[in-house]
């Protein structure tokens, strides 16, 4: 069972939370501009990492907010976890 | 046989022959190299070598033959799936798989068991329809049964009112079957073998060295090999090997885990498969229940047992056959497994000349063995994408052409 720290909330169970997958992928401000081999890489193809990952989690049973983590997939060990941070690029 | 079984026990000098040639040096060059020596990649080196006259192969593994996802699998082998896509490609390979003993003078003990899919909603009653429907009409037989044929087929099974989530229907699919995974690996690597083809464990590819957009040679522990063309056939460490490469694939890599109760007597003849309670079992041949289920939260490349897992297989399989409660488990285990996100494999080219790649099996690729071996064997052999596997190409996934095999596939391998 993982400890995982919610900067909201604190440590708590891995059960409570959901996994949410690679993070850092925005969507691409301006989704006309792109040919479809672009928007297939941003909706498909990962990095799916052996070793550092950074990921989104979602504190389901608690805050209910998402945050991201940097954890290792071969050793369970979580290096950090902190709130995301806010995207100023898009300008709607 | 039994006399002959006599003969070798009698005898001083035990004339069983190896499966395996020695392992060699390396040589400089193959003609192909495939990367994972589990059931995939030695049943494609098997039909090169049978079928295409092409022998001048290195099938080259890390650990050891079928030591990965291969030993490990639950050896669940249907075709009911919900696309024609799917459906045509894995009736080919239960139609292989019947024929595969014969093929291999080698014993895979493949069992006829049918398969029992349960349905607790309306919502799951309404995709068995449509799922039988899809499957009679390419002639892979699948109906829509009731609760009273439920429990003809199944007596100790608990179809009852007073449960959390009541059995209202299934789908029978008397196509299911199971074999022994490891005889399907051991098998397809001694014909390879015997025909020339070179096994190496213990060799792992490092890099992979790309010249002009074609593949050109890998560097293993063992040194550099030259090669024609590569074959990528490495399961949950598709991304890790794509990416020596420099292809990137749509994958998250999942553990998968099952376990084994102690044996008992023949008690359950069918598959059942639960994907409402994410459970699904079979009894072996040798008494034993094996018990599977959906796969761990979050991405790992770690085949460590969690007993959050191993406690929602006990608690949900209670709820189908509460005479398991007294059972003790034997064993349990994980293997790492290749997901791609609508639950079909990546099957031929890819963005590099001359290398293929056979990924995406998840965890439901072992029915696929024979199929697979046969159709890449041809692939690699002629350089024509056979129609059966275009569809899983990695290019659906820049077409927006997707095989949604999801519905089909959760909790029932
Ligand atoms: C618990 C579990 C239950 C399953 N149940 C079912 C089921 O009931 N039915 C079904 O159809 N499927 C099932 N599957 C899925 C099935 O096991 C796999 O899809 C299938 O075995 C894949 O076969 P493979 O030969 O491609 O991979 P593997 O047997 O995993 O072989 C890949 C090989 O590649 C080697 N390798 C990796 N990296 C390198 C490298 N860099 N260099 C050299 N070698 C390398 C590995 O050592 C390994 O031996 C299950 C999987 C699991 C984990
Ligand atoms: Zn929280």
């Amino acid at each position: 069972m993982l400890l995982i720290s919610c900067p909201f909330c604190g440590e708590r169970a891995e059960t409570e939370f959901s996994y949410g997958g690679e993070a850092g992928i925005s969507r691409p401000p301006d989704p006309d501009a792109l040919d479809d081999a672009a928007w297939a890489d941003y909706l498909f193809m990962r990095k799916n990492p052996r070793g550092q990952h950074l990921e989104l989690w979602n504190h389901a049973q608690g805050c209910r907010r998402w945050f991201e983590v940097e954890r290792d997939t071969v050793t369970y060990t979580i290096k950090a976890s902190r709130a995301l941070q806010t995207d100023s690029g898009d300008k709607g | 046989m039994p006399l002959a079984l006599l003969k070798y026990g009698l005898r001083n000098d035990y004339p069983a022959t190896s499966h395996f040639s020695e392992s060699a040096d390396l040589k400089d060059h193959y003609d192909v190299v495939i990367i994972g020596a589990g059931g995939h990649g030695a049943a494609i080196a098997y039909y090169l070598a049978r079928y295409h006259g092409i022998s001048n192969i290195a099938l080259l593994d890390k650990g050891y033959l079928g030591g990965g996802n291969t030993a490990r699998n639950t050896a669940v082998i249907r075709s009911n799936y919900l696309t024609e896509e799917g459906v045509r490609f894995y009736r080919e390979s239960v139609q292989l798989f019947r024929g595969l003993s014969n093929e291999l003078g080698y014993n895979i003990m493949m069992e006829d068991r049918g398969q029992l899919t349960l349905a607790h909603s309306d919502a799951a009653i309404r995709s068995f329809r449509w799922r039988a429907e899809v499957n009679r009409r390419l002639g892979v037989r699948s109906e829509l049964i009731d609760r009273q044929s439920i429990r003809e087929l199944v007596p100790n099974l608990r179809v009852t009112d007073d449960s959390r989530f009541p059995i209202l229907a299934g789908l029978w699919h008397a196509d299911g079957a199971t074999a022994r995974h490891d005889a399907v690996v051991w098998g397809y690597a001694r014909g390879a073998c015997q025909r020339g083809v070179e096994l190496h464990q213990l060799t792992e590819v490092q890099s992979v060295e790309v010249t002009d957009g074609a593949v050109k040679s890998v560097l293993t522990n063992r040194g550099r090999v030259g090669c024609g063309c590569v074959v990528q056939a490495v399961a949950g460490m598709s991304s890790v090997v794509a990416r020596l490469a420099g292809i990137r694939l749509p994958i998250h890599t999942f553990p998968l885990q099952a376990m084994v109760t102690q044996p008992y007597k023949p008690v359950l003849t069918p598959l059942v498969s639960s994907p409402h309670l994410h459970v699904y079992v079979q009894q072996t041949s040798r008494g034993e229940f094996v018990l599977g289920g959906g796969s761990d939260p979050y991405a790992l490349y770690n085949t460590r047992s969690t007993l959050e897992q191993k406690e929602s297989l006990a608690s949900a399989i209670l709820e189908l056959f509460p005479f398991l409660s007294q059972a003790k488990v034997l064993r349990q285990w994980a293997g790492i497994t290749d997901m791609t996100p609508d639950y079909s494999p990546i099957m031929g080219l890819s963005s590099v000349k001359n290398y293929y790649l056979d990924a995406g099996w998840g965890t439901w690729g072992f029915k696929a063995t024979p199929i697979c071996g046969k159709t890449m064997a041809s692939l690699v052999a002629t350089g024509r994408v056979p129609e059966l596997i275009r569809p899983f190409e990695l290019e659906r996934f820049y077409r927006f052409e997707q095989v949604n095999e999801a519905g089909a596939t959760a909790a029932s391998h």
